[in-house]
């Protein structure tokens, strides 16, 4: 096979993309070499099994991910805008929508919340780390090469150009063939393998590992969010661990589930996909609603209200997530009967989520509203996701849903739950907990700067689109030559563009900050308004995290604590701490995984065999490991805390 | 102050700007809300009728946010101690009453929901008085990325344009030669997958006469984008009229023809004196497999349809 | 959290890492059966898709697949004489059921390979129609599930052999029992929702 073969070419745009990622290679790898840092990479980064470690690279992973979709999503913006500028191709364009809606779903939203949830939740519940310390790394291995993989895609093989649903049989070997739909299909079992052991190893975490006395209803929300949550993945994301495989099997190996020859079934793959999409869509908006919860108590300096209905609500939404699948192909013709089954149960979820809206409002009663930077992304999620939310509703109302389906109306309202949902949340937990993980806040001129221009952006791109949706304009559309689709297609890519410059605002605040603002000295760094358990740790946390335990038996237990001038230090109590030690097999096992991914895309059986094999062997040594983690002597812990405080 | 400088752009600039889009866009004709036709308009109402309760929620929500946001700001001058309660944690009756009112909305809005749903189902009724008409039965089938429209009535066939007779349900048996799509044409009502190896159906009528947009609204592929066609409705004489011109005129689809109009592409308009459902049934388990079993090796390359950019327009 | 170790109870369930283990292992089960779930669906969706192939009526016989069944309902029989044998302390004792269970697992699968050769000479391969397609991956992933598990079992023997009964070791076999019930439990499944009634209609 010739080189040509598997790279991308004829693309000037895709050939600027190859350079640049190779000057940054190369810089990197200067960089990594002339301050010799590449034994601190390994020994402190790629070995890691700290769980504020493996959250910090979630996290940076993910905005690398937020800047690549962001990046697709320009281009396709800048692509309808100006038709007449041949700026995209048909090709182009359906690789780009695919990469945009897969990435910033699954590579972007989810690791994101889950590296915020890596950091957070121990702290919040009193734990040294996870459950599974070795499982957590093996858990961000999966997805970081899972990641790698579908992002290689657009240089080596072609990117999949499907759609992030990629539906059949269009998806199928027939109609798809070649190593793009590939990709897609290994990015995401292999990454999908990591968050179903999140999920499990997150909710044995919460089940088990809590401060003695707290019990589940005095857990802080964003825990409760975070279980739920945890259930959905573990519930949800076998469905697509099948649907993958399935597919893959059709396509390497030509089995005939979603043919169109073997009286294979199409629309099978449809059913699939959403019986785990749905599912999903609640995996990233929960955490969302559980890091608003946490943020808005803290600067209402005021209890949540209706907290049991808080954690009742999300349950329920839980449930009903599995139950409302159809709704994503009404028009599929199943039926009045069906439909109409799906229509109701798809507008009762609006039920407990008008109750979450409501109990955030009356949080905000009676309170003293401190209008910080995470603040005000809470603050904006209200009025922004309501928006969203109505129009959900329209859409789960069958019959008028036949006119909206596979519109802009669509396109604007998944973007107004998920970015007013998730984005939001995402920049507002980041902010808000930024000083537990680098010892420092964000600047917060320049975070209110990020805020404005990407919420004025955000709705001017994405109001519009309503419009442009009851107008008869079809997403996936890659050219929009129809003349009265061209104003309001200009004004969304203006809004879009702000959106971009609020992300360049916030990127730049991150080093800004670390160059210049102040170090944080105490544990509690919001102005000593912090409720929960993690703001009674110090900063940075020490690496066992509690030096001792509280006894916690209620909700918002550092608030006692403070009054009566408790600590996590209690110098007569320090024992010493057991903990994991650091190893480099989850990250050799799934780049051995992502190495045998790598050969299916291609339907190179030998790399795929040779890969499978070694993970098998990495396995097998895993099992012969006996290393039982180390302790903390009682000194070293005595030391780092009274350095830490100040004592 | 700061946070009055905050309260004027949340108050001023938010709600206000929206409501300048909206006076802004109240100008254009958005043609989903320009109904042409029974089904588009029972849609219509729906629409408009969940719209009146989504914006009473809007208007409640913001009502009270803002409000809250302007009282319990911390440093509002004039705060009293009484504005403070950091214990507040819950009221049975107002959880009760806000958990209600949505269960209401909800039944509110499933009620004409379904009811719409079963009307859907079936041909749309003629207005009081009118005699009630046997609806016309056009096949609609796709191929990557063109739409033959087959009349077995009449006994003839078009490629990528629509001839319908006004006040007249037409009765669409849809159906799809390999990828999925759908039938949209919005003025006249809501869409339908095609799907290969099914046949679903979807009903919709035109009141006016006039020449409308319709395309295929589901992703497939590289064509999709020119994957459209006009509607063109006309009075019963005027279609009849057509047809039989068609059915005098046109060529006969041959099977060698047909097959060479499945294979991947683009093509123009074209009308035939008879169809092809004499030659293969897509919606059958046989005929489902037609198209990819035979152009497997066309699949393969990528066509790279230039020609779609340097069209005008679609419409 | 290793230094408080309970001093009664089951040996595995005496450290918090060993109930952790057990419990995230318990919540993993759930996430099969979903899986298998979502297989059986697949398969209850594609069932009389065969196209040109055999039908499964012509193909499946009672024989065989009776035979597979004993040999995996006795091996779930002994894997618990196994743990048994284990909670009295015995290594030889849970050693020997153990290698039983093993012995009746290959047994099981020697049956489903010859089973599986069969019908692809017959011409229902993967590739000949939708429900053959969903047959092979429904009883091809179970028949995965027991081959894992018998190289998973060979590995911890040899540990138990090592170190002998620790909390660790103990841990390690309960879970894998857990491990091969559960595939007992698919395999009823299987059996009469794939045999029985792929033979009756």
């Amino acid at each position: 096979m010739h080189i040509t073969d598997i790279l991308v070419t004829g693309e000037p745009i895709i050939y600027g993309a190859m350079v640049s990622m190779a000057l940054v290679g190369i810089a990197l790898l200067f960089i990594l070499t002339y301050f010799k840092k590449w034994k601190w990479l390994w020994s402190e980064w790629l070995t890691t099994v700290d769980h504020k470690k493996i959250g910090v690279m979630y996290i940076l992973s993910a905005l690398l991910m937020l800047f690549r979709g962001g990046v697709d999503a320009m281009m396709m913006r800048v692509q309808l805008a100006f038709p007449d500028l041949g700026f995209l191709n048909s090709q182009h364009y359906n690789e780009i929508f695919t990469t945009h809606g897969t990435i910033m779903i699954i590579f972007m939203a989810m690791p994101f919340l889950i590296g915020l949830m890596n950091i957070i939740v121990p702290l919040q519940i009193g734990a040294r780390d996870f459950a599974f310390p070795y499982l957590n790394a093996l858990s961000f291995w999966s997805f970081f090469f899972g990641m790698a993989l579908f992002n290689i895609s657009f240089v080596i093989g072609g990117s999949p150009d499907a759609g992030w649903t990629s539906y059949t049989p269009l998806s199928g070997a027939a109609m798809s063939p070649g190593p793009g739909q590939n990709f897609y299909l290994m990015g995401l079992q292999l990454s999908g393998i990591g968050t179903l052991a999140t999920g499990i190893n997150l909710m044995v975490t919460i089940l088990k590992m809590r401060a003695p006395g707290m019990k589940l209803f005095h857990m802080p929300i964003f825990t409760w969010s975070t279980l739920v949550t945890c259930f959905i993945i573990v519930f949800a994301f076998p469905i697509l661990t099948v649907a993958l495989a399935l597919l893959t099997i059709d396509r390497v190996f030509g089995a005939q589930f979603f043919t169109l020859t073997g009286e294979g079934l199409p629309m099978m793959w449809a059913n699939l996909f959403w019986m785990w999409g749905h599912p999903e869509v609640y995996i990233v908006i929960l955490p969302a609603f559980g890091i608003f919860s946490e943020v808005i108590a803290t600067f209402a300096k005021k209890r949540l209200f209706g907290y049991n209905v808080m954690v009742w609500s999300m349950i329920v939404i839980a449930l009903l997530s599995f139950l409302v699948w159809v709704h994503h192909f009404f028009t599929m013709g199943a039926g009045a009967f069906v439909n109409s089954v799906f229509s109701v149960s798809t507008m009762l979820i609006a039920v407990p989520t008008g109750v979450k809206i409501f109990n955030w409002l009356a949080t905000l009663y009676k309170s003293k509203i401190e209008f910080t930077v995470p603040m005000l992304w809470s603050l904006a999620f209200i009025p922004s996701f309501i928006l969203g939310g109505v129009t959900g509703v329209m859409l789960g109302m069958a019959a008028a849903d036949y006119q909206f389906h596979n519109s802009y109306f669509l396109i604007a309202h998944f973007h107004y739950v998920l970015i007013a949902g998730t984005v939001f949340a995402c920049f507002a937990g980041l902010v808000f907990w930024y000083p537990k993980m680098f010892g420092h806040k964000m600047n917060e001129r320049l975070g209110k700067w990020a805020f404005w221009l990407f919420f004025f952006g955000f709705h001017v791109c994405f109001f519009p689109q309503y419009f442009l949706g009851l107008d008869g304009m079809p997403r996936r559309l890659f050219i929009t030559n129809v003349a009265e689709w061209l104003p309001l297609n200009v004004i969304s890519t203006v809004g879009a563009f702000g959106m971009g410059l609020g992300f360049i605002v916030f990127v730049y605040n991150v080093y800004y900050s670390f160059r210049y603002s102040e170090r944080e000295t105490t544990g509690d760094s919001w102005n000593g308004n912090g409720r929960t358990l993690e703001w009674a740790t110090t900063t940075p946390v020490p690496y066992y995290n509690f030096a001792t335990v509280p006894y916690v038996d209620e909700i918002d237990p550092y608030i006692r604590m403070k009054e009566e001038g408790k600590t996590t230090f209690e110098e007569d109590k320090v024992k010493p701490i057991h903990m994991p030690s650091y190893t480099g097999q989850p990250f050799i096992m799934m780049a051995l995984l992502g190495l045998a991914s790598f050969g299916l895309v291609f339907e190179w059986m030998y790399v795929a065999v040779f890969g499978l094999i070694g993970a098998v062997f990495m396995m097998i040594r895993r099992s012969f490991d006996y290393d039982d983690g180390y302790y903390v002597p009682v000194e070293e812990i005595k030391r780092t805390e009274k350095k830490a405080r100040g004592l | 102050m700061k946070a009055k400088h905050l309260r004027n752009r949340w108050l001023g600039l938010l709600p206000l700007g929206l409501i300048l889009f909206l006076s802004g866009c109240g100008q254009l004709e958005m043609t989903v809300l320009d109904p042409k036709g029974p089904v588009a308009q029972s849609q219509y109402d729906l629409i408009v009728y969940s719209l009146w309760f989504m914006l009473g929620i809007i208007v409640v929500v913001f009502a009270l946010f803002a409000y809250m946001l302007i009282k319990y700001r911390e440093n509002r001058p004039g705060r009293k101690e009484s504005d403070y309660d950091p214990n507040l944690h819950g009221n049975t009756t107002i959880e009760v009453i806000w958990t209600v009112i949505p269960i209401i909305i909800v039944v509110l809005l499933s009620i004409p929901t379904v009811t719409t749903l079963f009307d859907l189902e079936k041909p749309p009724e003629p207005a009081a008085g009118e005699e009630v008409k046997e609806p016309l039965v056009v096949y609609a089938t796709t191929a990557d990325w063109k739409w033959f429209f087959s009349y077995p009535e009449q006994d003839i066939e078009t490629v990528n344009y629509l001839h319908i007779p006004t006040d007249r349900p037409i009765e669409f048996r849809l159906t799809s030669a390999d990828s999925m799509s759908a039938l949209w044409i919005p003025a006249l009502g809501g869409q339908k997958y095609n799907m290969a190896g099914m046949m679903t159906k979807l009903y919709l009528q035109a009141d006016e006469e006039g020449v409308y947009d319709g395309r295929n609204s589901n992703f497939n592929g590289e064509g999709f984008a020119a994957q459209t066609f006009k509607v063109h409705a006309e009075s019963e004489e005027e279609f009849n009229a057509w047809a039989q011109e068609i059915q005098n005129e046109a060529p006969e689809l041959t099977a060698d023809r047909y097959n060479e109009l499945l294979q991947p592409g683009l093509t123009d308009v074209e009308s035939f004196s008879n169809t092809h459902l004499e030659y293969v049934k897509h919606h059958t388990k046989d005929g489902m497999g037609y198209v990819v079993e035979n152009y497997r090796e066309q699949f393969k390359e990528k066509l790279h349809l230039y020609e779609i950019e340097k069209q005008e327009s679609f419409q | 959290m290793a230094a408080e170790e309970l001093k009664t109870g089951p040996l595995e369930y005496r450290t918090q890492e060993g109930q952790m283990g057990i419990m995230g292992f318990w919540i993993f089960l759930g996430a099969e059966v979903v899986l298998f779930a979502t297989l059986f669906a697949t398969y209850a969706v594609l069932f009389g898709r065969t196209a040109d192939a055999p039908l499964p009526s012509e193909l499946f016989e009672p024989g065989i697949v009776l035979v597979m069944t004993f040999l995996l309902l006795t091996s779930s029989f002994t894997c618990g004489l196994a743990i048994h044998e284990m909670r009295r302390g015995s290594v030889k004792g849970l050693m020997l059921w153990m290698i039983i269970t093993l012995a009746l697992g290959l047994g099981f699968l020697g049956f489903e390979i010859f089973e599986f050769v069969h019908y692809t000479h017959e011409g229902a391969t993967i590739q000949s129609s939708a429900f053959w397609s969903a047959f092979f991956i429904l009883a091809g992933t179970h028949g995965l599930h027991v081959t894992l598990g018998i190289g998973w079992a060979i590995l911890l023997l040899i540990q138990i052999k090592q170190r002998g009964l620790t909390n660790v070791t103990s841990r390690k076999f309960f879970i894998i029992s857990l491990y091969w019930h559960f595939l007992d439990v698919i395999w009823i499944f299987i059996f009469t929702s794939v045999y029985l009634i792929g033979m009756v209609i």
